[in-house]
């Protein structure tokens, strides 16, 4: 479904990612760990090009993101192919001039040509999955932390993407609040929603993914299944990792 | 020689056409120095070089030399390159222009202060860099710089006062007229003033009340 190949993405003088390999199958959840400045989130953000990268292919199916286009041409190739990938953000990043309902419904509207009446019915569905059915008529800032990171994940899933990419989405919550987003994702997953997922909660990740990927300094040091990573890995550097976030 | 309000009475139907001409290069210039302000703004942070130059020697022009001057050079000027235009419309696209180019200036203000996350979400859901402006930046710009573009919008009305000098028979040209006729300066020119303080704080009061009105959602 995604598969990243040698990518390589520098900020000037430093190399943030060097070489990375990755596949994600349809319908699998994948995380990546490692410490902050290991690369993992400009990775994610590479893969519907909000990092665009300086070597390398990233692929979703059998379209590749990055090709080498010009300008409007590129424009019109990354619009449409962002469609087919849902995006949620640690600072949530809802629209606050509209309400919940706008926020997912304007850009199946927009962009799909869905009827408003359709639209809507999608996104009472949606918000009945995530537990907000009665905010509906509700702004951003009326809602709390957690329920505007529910929000954004309906408005993403309204677009009907065949990825979801997950940027740290707990990171700025409350930690009473990241149970509510974590069991949404959760149910996704039960419905083999294809994720990847870039978190710092080990717990989480033990729980949900069927491959964890560990990141430090810009490339992958070790992957595997769960329990095998968390149990009984392989590499010094994942050892240090998780001794020092299980501390 | 003493006060006498009376005379008002007999005049007020030509301050009253007065008040209506005030009205109508309002209602024009308003949205027009609104929708020319947003695309001015949006010009001037193009990624096209040209395009951001251009606006910039534009926008500069304009705020740098007085609007009394610019709509000289549009009625009086402008004819003698073959362009004639009537008292109203020069009065229209001077106030108009003038105004655009402060409204522009808040608006870019505006635009620029809106976080990058709402650019990266707008984008990551497929929308294109024109209607993610369109959808997500200009709508929250706007809500946010709303109470200083009322500030501009109500010195726009009292500076329309100025197109007086360009034969548009308005408030102010109405009430000299009434002056030279009666030669009772201090009764016409209070009664103006107290027509342009009534329709000010009308305007204001519905400025306000569309600014409120949007607050929940900023």
């Amino acid at each position: 479904m995604v598969r990243i190949v040698n990518v390589h993405k520098r900020f000037g003088a430093n190399e943030v990612l060097k070489g990375i390999n990755l596949e994600v199958p349809r319908g699998k959840i994948q995380v990546i760990i490692g410490p902050s400045g290991s690369g993992k989130s400009t990775l994610l953000r590479a893969i519907n090009n909000l990092e665009t990268v300086d070597d390398g292919e990233i692929w979703i199916e059998n379209v590749q993101v990055n090709l080498p286009l010009k300008g409007q041409k590129f424009e019109k190739h990354i619009n449409k192919i962002r469609q087919d990938m849902g995006m949620v953000f640690q600072h949530f990043n809802l629209f606050p001039h509209m309400t919940v309902m706008e926020n997912i419904t304007m850009a199946p509207m927009l962009l799909k040509k869905i009827p408003r009446k359709h639209a809507e019915d999608r996104a009472h569905r949606l918000l009945e999955k995530v537990d907000l059915i009665d905010k509906v008529t509700f702004y951003p800032a009326q809602l709390s932390g957690g329920q505007k990171q529910r929000v954004a994940i309906a408005r993403a899933l309204a677009m009907e993407p065949k990825v979801m990419l997950f940027d740290e989405v707990t990171s700025a919550l409350d930690p009473e609040l990241v149970g509510e987003v974590n069991k949404v994702m959760k149910k996704l997953a039960e419905e083999h929603m294809t994720m990847l997922i870039v978190t710092h909660e080990m717990r989480f990740a033990a729980e949900v993914a069927d491959h964890v990927i560990f990141m430090a300094d810009g490339v992958i040091v070790e992957q595997g299944p769960p329990s095998t990573l968390f149990q009984a890995p392989a590499e010094e550097r994942t050892k240090r990792f998780l001794s020092e976030v299980f501390k | 020689m003493e006060l006498d309000f009376s005379v008002l009475l007999r005049y007020y139907p030509l301050l009253l056409r007065g008040l209506m001409w005030t009205g109508i290069l309002c209602a024009c210039t308003i949205p027009l120095s609104l929708v020319a302000g947003v695309l001015l703004a949006v010009a001037s942070i193009s990624r096209i070089r040209l395009v951001r130059s251009i606006t910039e020697m534009f926008l500069w022009i304009f705020r740098g030399t007085p609007l009394l001057l610019q709509l000289f050079l549009i009625y009086y000027g402008l004819p003698y390159i073959g362009i004639y235009l009537s008292p109203v419309v020069s009065g229209v696209i001077g106030l108009g222009i003038h105004y655009s180019v402060y409204n522009a200036d808040v608006m870019r203000t505006g635009i620029v202060a809106i976080e990058i996350g709402q650019h990266e979400a707008s984008r990551s859901l497929g929308l294109s860099r024109i209607q993610t402006l369109r959808k997500i930046i200009v709508p929250q710009a706007l809500r946010n710089v709303a109470p200083a573009l009322t500030n501009n919008l109500i010195a726009l009305m009292k500076e329309s006062s100025l197109v007086s000098i360009i034969t548009v028979q308005e408030l102010t040209l109405s009430t000299q007229i009434a002056v030279a006729d009666t030669f009772r300066p201090f009764e016409f020119y209070f009664a103006a003033g107290v027509i342009y303080y009534a329709v000010n704080f009308f305007l204001e009061q519905s400025l306000r009340r569309v600014e409120m009105k949007t607050a929940l959602s900023r």
